[in-house]
Order: C-alpha cells, then structure tokens, then sequence
C-alpha cells in the first residue's frame, strides 16, 4: 500500500459566497492505484466533481482548498505555483469533461488542437506530434485517424467527439486520467463502446483512472473499487464488490434500492425520502440523518470515519448490519 | 389484461418528414448550376402504434430513433405526413367540436426537462390552474382548492402554490410538471424522459408516484425514455426503436428475457446493471447513422453481426413472431 500514484488526505475545499460559507468538499480522503479504476459517486451537488477540479488546481473564486494533501506520486499539488501547475495539466493528469465540447474548440481542425496539447509540452517536430495524434485516435476506437484528423468537432457525432476528447487525454500518457461523467450524454450503445475503450487503455497503460458519476451501475460494471460521496463527504468506501454487495451506510442502501433494474417490475421502488439538503444549511452532525430511517440520537454528532473491515471505511454510527 | 375493446389510441402507419429548406446560398448555387435539393429527414417511416385503455407501453430507442417525434404525434404536438391517427378506434380528423376538444384535453405531456417546461414568471398556482380554468372544468373560485388538491395529489405540500418555479428542486419540478398534466383530468398520458434528469434517489420517488397515480386513476401511460432499467420497472409492453422504425414489440418480461431482433438484444446486454459485476465489455460495433441518409434495406444492418445479403436490400416488416410478439427481422424467416 506504499506511494499510490494519487492520495488525497482532508480535501477541503470551500467556496466563500455572500450567503456563506460552502463545504463543497469536506474532509474527503481516498487513493488511486496504477492501473486500478475508483468510482466516484454521488448525486448532484455531492460535491464529486469538485474534488476532481480540485484536484486539477482548477477550482475558482470564491472556491478555495482551504486544507488536506493532494500528493502525486509523492509530489504535494497543493503548494505548487501556477507555472508548474500548468505542466502537469495534460501532462501527467489529464481531465475528460461530461460534455466534449467543453474540450473541444469549434472552430479549429482537430489535428491543430491535438498538435498544440503535444508540443505544449514536449520539445517534438509536427510530424511527429501529427504521428502521435494518430496513434491516440486510432487508440480509442476511430476508424481512419488520418482523414478524421482534418474534420473539425462538429463534424463528429458525440460519441466520436468523445472519443477525442479522450484521445486527447491521452496524448501525452498521463499517470492519472480524471473522467467527469464522460458517458452521461451517450447513448447505451455508444456508452458501452467508450466504457470498453477505457477499461482497456487503463489496464494496458498502467494509468490510474478517477471516474466521476452519479450512475451506480456504470460503476459496478467497471470500476475496481469506490467512494460514495453525500454532502461534501465520503460516506462509504470500498471495493466494488464489497460496497455494492453488502452496502453498510444507509444512503449506498437507498441509492442501490432506488435503481429501478434491481426491483421487481410494476412494484413501488424503495425510496430515500426527501431531498439533497442545501450544502448551505449543513448543520452540525451526519448530513443524511433527516432522510435516513436509522437516525439515532447520536447523529447530532458528525460521526467519524471509521474502518469496519480491511479495506473499508465507513461515516455511520449506526451502519446497515 | 387482454380487452377486446378497441384501443385507445391508435397510431396506423404514421410517417414524418421533417424538410430543411434550401438557405438562399444553396438556391443561389443552384441557380448557377451546382447540385443539391432539400435535405429530409425520415424522422418517422410507417410506424403503426396501439396503445390500450389503462395500458403502460414504453418506448426505448437511442437518440435520433424518433421517439419523442412519435410521442409528439400521439399528444397532437406535431402533425404526421402521413397516416393516420385513431382515438378510441374513431379517425381523429372525424372529432369535431367538444368531442375534438375532450380528447385534446384527455391526452396530455409531461416533458423531459423540468426546468424548461415551467414558465419561470407564473406561480405555480397559475401553472397549474390556469388550464382546468379556460376550460371551464372549474369555476375561477374554485381555482386554488383544485391547485391545492393537484398538489397534495403528487405528494407536495399546498402551502408550497405561491412560489415560483426556481424556488423548486428538479424532483419538485417535475412534479408540478405531472400535477399541471393531471389539472385537466387526462386519461392518457405521454411522458418524454420524464425522469432523465433526476438523481437516482428523487428518480425513484418520482417513479413511484408514476405508479401510484396509474392505480389511482386508471390512467394510460405512453412512457418514451432511453434507460431500459426504467422502462421495464413501469411498462407493461415495450417496443423498441431504431432509425424512425418499429424493430419490436412484445410484452415486457418477455422481451428481457428473450429479445428477438438483434438490435434489442444488444440495447438489453449494454445496459449496465448494478448486479453486473465488473465485466468485459463486448460493444457492438459502429455509429448510429445519421437519419438524413439511412442505410439502405434494415437500417441496423451496418451494425449487426448478423447480417446477411438480404438485409442490405429489403425492408424487413414488422411481423408476429409469438402471440402478442412482433418483431421485424429477415432472420425470422431463416429455416
């Protein structure tokens, strides 16, 4: 369990509005392994994508990491100045959005987009980067790289232009790959396709691969191991099988039990009760504690993390048996 | 629940072609001699649909497959090209005066986005009242004690009918989304990925009301949505489609458990599934294609690894494969 390649330790990352103060990001550990894929879920507004831009250095104000370790093979990120920021983004972690449009320029061809995130950072002629663009597109799935390199974005469908927005990510063989709900927008069959890709290319590459979602099944399908977020915290951590087969904290329970594939069909789903409280009005103690049937009074109190078996960590004081 | 009645709502062979008409570059070049006409877009080709009296029929298809277009036939958002539409087995285009005006109201839509459906600047007590009023289903004075029975009906508090919509969170939306829907008394229901924007947990919630107002008030339900997980949980039928075609048809537990075309058996495998634990992907292969060219023959032909010579050149035709089983594959018809 020495030097992950990722370890977040107390993420803090608070965003100081007029109304406020907004712990987006409270308190939230985790590791990521070479090669090994951890979920990241939770609903909107758990605060699952802050921690992925905070891990980038890509928070901003009135966002700030107020505390915690963000360590990259052993490296802190935290104290690093914006110049060296700047060569690790694309570099060494590289980000894939929800949405490819968000990476993709609309009016510039792919090859000059793709060139540029390449000689941005490696001292590399044009052909040799323009070489490089297509061994990644070919990478992840895009039938003849040379003459799709001329097209620009809109002339991909969104699943292609997904692709190249993880083609993208690739270039430069990144240690860590941060994916922000990059199969949302896809439809089945596409999501299946992109799903495929990146369980491979991790797997053949060795990188470490973050991936954000609120979607429990995709998680299950592909990731090794997961951290459940509510509220700012992680709620429940684990591996894949563990979690999902025998969830401990009550909210992973009412996720799983609210997936409308699991039940049997025309009966009343299980429901979580109420709404995701407004991260403004977190009181003191367990966020989820006015939605969860197995409330008790020492709720009122935040309950720490604790470590029920190898492997797992738990925010409950009164988990599922 | 097999009725001899006559359904519903009937959709007989409904086409729907959406023109784009040439920009005035384009007829300038053409004037010049350059080629090029109007691009077409075959969103709907020859769908025929029944759906019965207190029936739930889900239709699944990925985007482009001319499903919302077909739930905006049905709920007479959109006018068809071609075909012809069947109210309680009567031609819509024979309704006239209050019997054309009662159906109009007994169809009613709920849409996908909660936040776009609601107009920002009325009250919620004007969202939902405003139509039982013109109408003349109730009496101005009545207005807000309906409002209030409409609201306390999708499980939300009447106090709440003075606010508005941005004051609501996605699940509160849509739920005033459905209470508008119900305010004029409908009988059939088109919901559009009614739930595609909700977290997990308010997505149950807002399913199971789905559920419950179906029991309560014997209500018909087309549920149009992409996630088959959804559409097996609420549906009684489900019909499958792809390209602006009807694939297949059949009875819901049938059809996960045994899909016959094999598009729908590769939309069921892809699913991922909670239970599913981490397994190999094995993607089926290509894009969808784009519905301003369709492939020739069955359009999923490009696709399916079944695909033999006749595929690429005849139109396969929905056919009964099983009692209450239709399904449109040239496989079928292999010894």
């Amino acid at each position: 369990m020495s030097a992950a390649l990722l370890e977040v330790e107390g993420l803090r990352t608070h965003f100081f509005t007029r109304a406020g103060v907004v712990k987006a990001v409270d308190d939230v550990s985790f590791r990521v392994e070479r090669g090994r894929i951890l979920g990241l879920v939770g609903e909107s507004g758990s605060g699952k994508s802050m921690t992925g831009y905070s891990i980038l250095g890509l928070v901003d104000p009135p966002g700030r990491i107020v505390a915690g370790r963000i360590a990259l093979n052993g490296t802190d990120l935290t104290t690093l100045d914006e110049p060296r920021w700047r060569k690790l983004r694309g570099e060494r972690i590289a980000m894939i959005f929800q949405d490819p449009m968000m990476t993709l320029n609309p009016v510039l061809r792919i090859d000059t987009q793709m060139v540029e995130a390449v000689c941005a950072h490696h001292d590399v002629s044009r052909t040799a980067a323009l070489e490089r663009c297509r061994e990644a597109l070919g990478h992840v799935g895009i039938a003849s790289p040379e003459e799709r390199l001329r097209n620009y974005p809109h002339q991909f469908s969104g699943g292609m232009r997904q692709r190249v927005a993880i083609a993208i990510a690739l270039l430069n063989r990144p240690d860590l790959i941060i994916a922000d709900e990059p199969t949302t927008a896809l439809d089945v069959t596409i999501q299946g396709q992109i799903l495929f890709e990146m369980q491979k290319l991790c797997r053949e590459t060795g990188a470490g691969l973050l991936w954000i979602t609120h979607d429990l099944s995709v998680i299950s399908g592909l990731a090794d191991d997961v951290c459940v977020m509510y509220a700012g915290r992680i709620v429940e951590a684990g591996t894949v099988d563990d979690v999902l087969e025998h969830p401990m904290h009550p909210y992973t329970r009412g996720l799983l039990d609210s997936v409308p594939g699991r039940n049997v069909p025309g009966r009343p789903l299980a429901q979580i009760p109420g709404m995701t409280p407004s991260l403004l009005e977190l009181g003191e103690g367990c966020a989820f504690r006015e939605r969860c049937t197995r409330a008790v009074e020492e709720c009122r109190v935040a309950p720490p993390i604790r470590f029920p078996a190898a492997g797992r960590a738990l925010r409950c004081v009164n988990p599922n048996p | 629940m097999s009725t001899i009645a006559a359904p519903l709502v009937e959709m007989r062979a409904i086409s729907k072609r959406f023109v784009r008409r040439a920009d005035f570059a384009m007829r300038l070049a053409r004037k010049l001699g350059a080629k090029g006409s109007d691009a077409t877009v075959h969103a709907l080709d020859q769908v025929s649909l029944a759906v019965r009296e207190r029936e739930v029929v889900g239709l699944v298809g990925e985007s482009g497959c001319g499903k919302s277009t077909l739930g905006r036939i049905v709920s007479r958002i959109l006018e068809p090209t071609e075909g012809e539409r069947l109210w309680k087995g009567r031609p819509y285009r024979e309704l006239d005066g209050r019997a054309a005006r009662a159906e109009r109201l007994a169809v009613q839509m709920i849409f996908q986005d909660p936040y776009a459906s609601l107009n920002p600047r009325m009250r919620v007590v004007d969202l939902i009242g405003e139509a039982p009023v013109v109408h003349g289903l109730i009496g101005p004075e009545e207005r807000e004690s309906y409002v209030a029975e409409m609201l306390e009906r999708v499980g939300m508090d009447a106090s709440l009918m003075r606010r508005f919509p941005h004051q609501f969170s996605g699940g509160q939306r849509s739920r005033i989304g459905i209470a508008r829907a119900l305010a004029v008394r409908p009988g059939f229901l088109v919901c559009d990925e009614a739930v595609a924007a909700l977290d997990v947990s308010i997505q149950a919630q807002v399913l199971n009301l789905f559920i419950r107002l179906r029991a309560e008030l014997a209500l018909t339900y087309l549920f149009i949505s992409h996630d088959l997980g959804v559409i097996r949980h609420v549906s009684d039928r489900v019909v499958v489609m792809y390209l602006g075609r009807i694939v297949e048809a059949a009875p819901t537990a049938e059809i996960y458990a045994q899909p016959n075309h094999p598009y729908t058996a590769a939309l069921i495998a892809e699913v991922p599934r909670v239970d599913a634990k981490r397994r190999v992907y094995v993607p089926i292969r290509g894009e969808i294609p784009s519905p301003l060219a369709p492939p020739p023959g069955c359009h999923f032909h490009p696709r399916c690894p079944h695909a033999f010579a006749r595929c690429r050149v005849e139109v396969p035709l929905l056919r009964e494969i099983a009692p209450g089983r239709v399904s449109a594959c040239h496989l079928n018809d292999l010894p």
